[in-house]
């Protein structure tokens, strides 16, 4: 396919009797984000190991840049810039030394490296730190450098594995931006997630994951089609829950009623609307409802429809 | 070969900045040997042990003076001992060994003349002080020594006069003891050529450390594959444009140059400070490169088969340390004889020590190439079992 940094077609991998990916099939384009999004265990680490060649495939093929990479690529992984989910740099090497090291590496030039390092040292917003060795860093400065060696030859294609797993806030949204202003300079970008609101924010495309398989594929728009623009409404009840959910079932507008402890979800058409009477339904049914949220469709929910469980889980 | 090249310099950056190679590399050989050829050296090297001898004489008679004057005095005079005290009596003579001032003391009791004459037992006494070992063993060798000739001399005389039937007269047996004396010895201990082969204290100890080291040293280039790993730079590097063998090799030349630094230091810092000789250069030379080859064997060996970076630093101290005590690295293990000596000959170390005896003798170059083969060949093994999981050292 004709523009796509990156094809993938038919990845599989088991490790023993676990199928850690199972027929994973996904394409980025030029300048694209595209995210994969789904819990802890789902595939992503390992989907992504196969995809830079750090781990054999089993079967399937993946071509980057034009070119298939395998475990043995050089000129695919060229094209890479790869983030690993742990951080990965030499805690008794400089920012500047860690950086350098990568640099002459990716095979760049002593000119070029030295005023790439110095620009991805202001980018990172390390370079006030830049000989003081990495150990002396807090987490967020280490996360970024970690960022900042991935970006260090400008890669066409920078895959970032769950980068803000265990970061401050701060650190976090400035791992963010950093990422969206990549994005905008016409980078490709395949970020990994399991936090639904980091693919919605930076992603153009979304790959839904679970148990090794892409359950769905596309913009946000196109995975909350899923759902039938349905409101998830969450109400808080103090008794008798189970006589709730029949009440509600009884609205026309109401698709579906999931009790759990302590309250109701209700997925509905047009949630304002609606909510009054829904109420109303409860309190006849002699159930006190203590709060109610109404949250719209997003990735969540999509989620939740496809796999019956949510992202957190 | 560029990226290996680099992996190496970015290690050996590391190291020097960590210290470790400083530390196990130079510091601990050098020190470890020149502790050794202080304390061992000149007992070693058979030269003048540094005790002192008191004697007591409650006999008074002809024998016991030969004893305290020619006997004792003639050790003083060789400088085989350091000093020779005669005390007037017993109290003195404890009093002294008891606080050191002197290393043992003999102690000729009243009619001990009278008892060599006619044959009598003649006990010669020796008190050691309690923190000289040494010394008391030597005292008590001397006191044998001197009563084998005793011996000797009343069984020659002895035989004379049984086999003549005759009565002995005093006249008669002085007579004997003189001609006895005069008669040289049959058999006597003289030079023998394996002795020009035997490396002097100071070469052999920092020898013995120098390859001992040697063994831990290497470990921290190619275990830093181990370390790579834990802290999860070794996916960066196998996500990067280069081939894998280039981690593997990278770290090989890590701990090659590390080697190369490490017994290079030793080897001029103890022929500078401890007078250490460690012989023509060249074999020097190839003995140290078919050792660091060696060490690199078995510490890809045992980076092979560990999991993770303590256990394989902790596996690799215990075969670093095996391997020197089964080489005859701290004491000589080929006089233990049977299984020890043969399973010293499996070790570099045994080969490595040899070749530099060979050295010593005079050999060249060409001669030492039967130590260096056997060195190449544990090389060759260890190499060998670890390539055969090559691919797992390097597996995200």
């Amino acid at each position: 396919m004709a523009g796509n940094i990156l094809e993938a077609r038919g990845l599989r991998k088991s490790f023993g009797d676990l199928v850690a990916v199972d027929g994973v099939d996904f394409h980025i384009a030029e300048g694209e984000t595209y995210g994969l999004l789904g819990p802890n265990g789902a595939g992503k680490t390992t989907a992504i190991s196969m995809v830079t060649g750090l781990l054999e495939k089993d079967s399937g093929e993946v071509v980057v840049a034009g070119r298939s990479i395998t475990t043995s690529s050089t000129d695919a992984k060229a094209a890479i810039g790869y983030v690993p989910q742990d951080i990965a740099i030499y805690p008794d090497l400089s920012a500047r030394e860690n950086l350098d090291f990568f640099g002459r590496l990716y095979g760049m030039n002593g000119k070029e490296r030295s005023a790439r390092v110095g620009e991805v040292l202001e980018i990172i917003g390390l370079a006030d730190r830049a000989d003081d060795r990495s150990e002396q860093f807090s987490g967020g400065m280490k996360r970024r450098l970690n960022i900042g060696i991935g970006l260090l030859h400008s890669p066409r294609l920078l895959m970032l594995d769950e980068p803000t797993v265990g970061v401050d806030p701060q650190s976090r949204n400035a791992i963010l931006e950093s990422v969206e202003r990549l994005s905008q300079e016409g980078m490709a970008v395949l970020y990994t997630t399991h936090y639904m609101e980091e693919a919605e924010r930076l992603c153009d495309r979304v790959g839904i994951i679970d148990h090794g398989k892409i359950l769905a594929e596309g913009t946000r728009a196109e995975l909350v089609a899923l759902v039938g623009q349905r409101d998830r409404v969450r109400m808080s009840t103090n008794d008798r829950t189970e006589a709730a959910a029949e009440a509600l079932r009884s609205h026309a507008a109401v698709d579906e009623v999931t009790a759990s402890d302590g309250g109701l979800e209700v997925l509905v058409r047009g949630a304002a609307a609606a909510l009054p009477r829904l109420l109303e339904l409860a309190a006849g049914a002699g159930v006190g409802v203590t709060s109610v949220e109404v949250v719209e469709p997003n990735l969540e929910a999509v989620f939740l429809h496809l796999t019956g469980k949510a992202l957190r889980d | 070969m560029r990226a290996a090249v680099l992996i190496a310099i970015k290690d050996l950056r590391q190291r020097i900045r960590d210290k470790s190679f400083f530390l196990w590399g130079i510091v601990a050989p050098v020190g470890l040997a020149a502790i050794f050829s202080l304390l061992l050296g000149s007992v070693a090297d058979g030269d003048s042990i540094r005790v002192s001898f008191g004697a007591v004489d409650l006999d008074g008679g002809e024998v016991a003076a030969v004893f305290t004057g020619d006997v004792l005095g003639s050790l003083a005079e060789a400088e085989i001992v350091e000093s020779v005290v005669v005390f007037g009596s017993l109290a003195d003579a404890e009093r002294a060994v008891g606080a050191g001032d002197v290393d043992a003391v003999f102690v000729l009791p009243a009619g001990f003349s009278a008892a060599v004459g006619g044959g009598g037992e003649a006990p010669i006494e020796v008190i050691g002080y309690v923190d000289s070992t040494i010394g008391t063993q030597v005292a008590r060798a001397v006191a044998s020594s001197f009563a084998g000739e005793i011996n000797g001399l009343g069984v020659a005389v002895g035989t004379v006069f049984a086999v003549e039937g005759s009565q002995p007269d005093q006249a008669a047996i002085d007579a004997l003891i003189s001609e006895v004396m005069q008669i040289p010895a049959p058999i006597s201990v003289g030079a023998i050529g394996a002795a020009d082969k035997e490396l002097d204290s100071s070469t052999f100890y920092s020898a013995a450390m120098a390859v001992m080291f040697l063994f831990l040293i290497v470990q921290f280039g190619v275990l830093g594959l181990l370390e790579e790993r834990e802290n999860g730079t070794l996916n960066r590097l196998l996500a990067a444009p280069m081939r894998r063998s280039s981690v593997i090799m990278g770290k090989a030349i890590t701990s090659f140059v590390i080697g190369v630094l490490s017994m290079t230091s030793v080897i001029v810092i103890t022929t500078v400070a401890l007078g250490a000789d460690w012989g023509d250069p060249f074999g020097v030379a190839a003995l140290v490169l078919a050792g660091i080859i060696a060490a690199l064997g078995l510490m890809m060996l045992v980076a092979a088969f560990a999991k993770t970076a303590e256990q394989a630093g902790n596996l690799q101290s215990i075969a670093a340390f095996l391997l020197a005590m089964l080489g005859g690295a701290f004491f000589p293990v080929a006089q233990a004889g049977g299984l020890i000596e043969a399973m010293s000959k499996i070790t570099p170390h045994a080969w490595f020590l040899r070749g530099l005896g060979d050295l010593a003798g005079g050999t060249g170059l060409t001669g030492i190439l039967g130590s260096v083969w056997p060195i190449l060949l544990f090389a060759a093994v260890t190499m060998g079992l670890a390539s055969l999981r090559l691919r797992r050292m390097v597996a995200p």
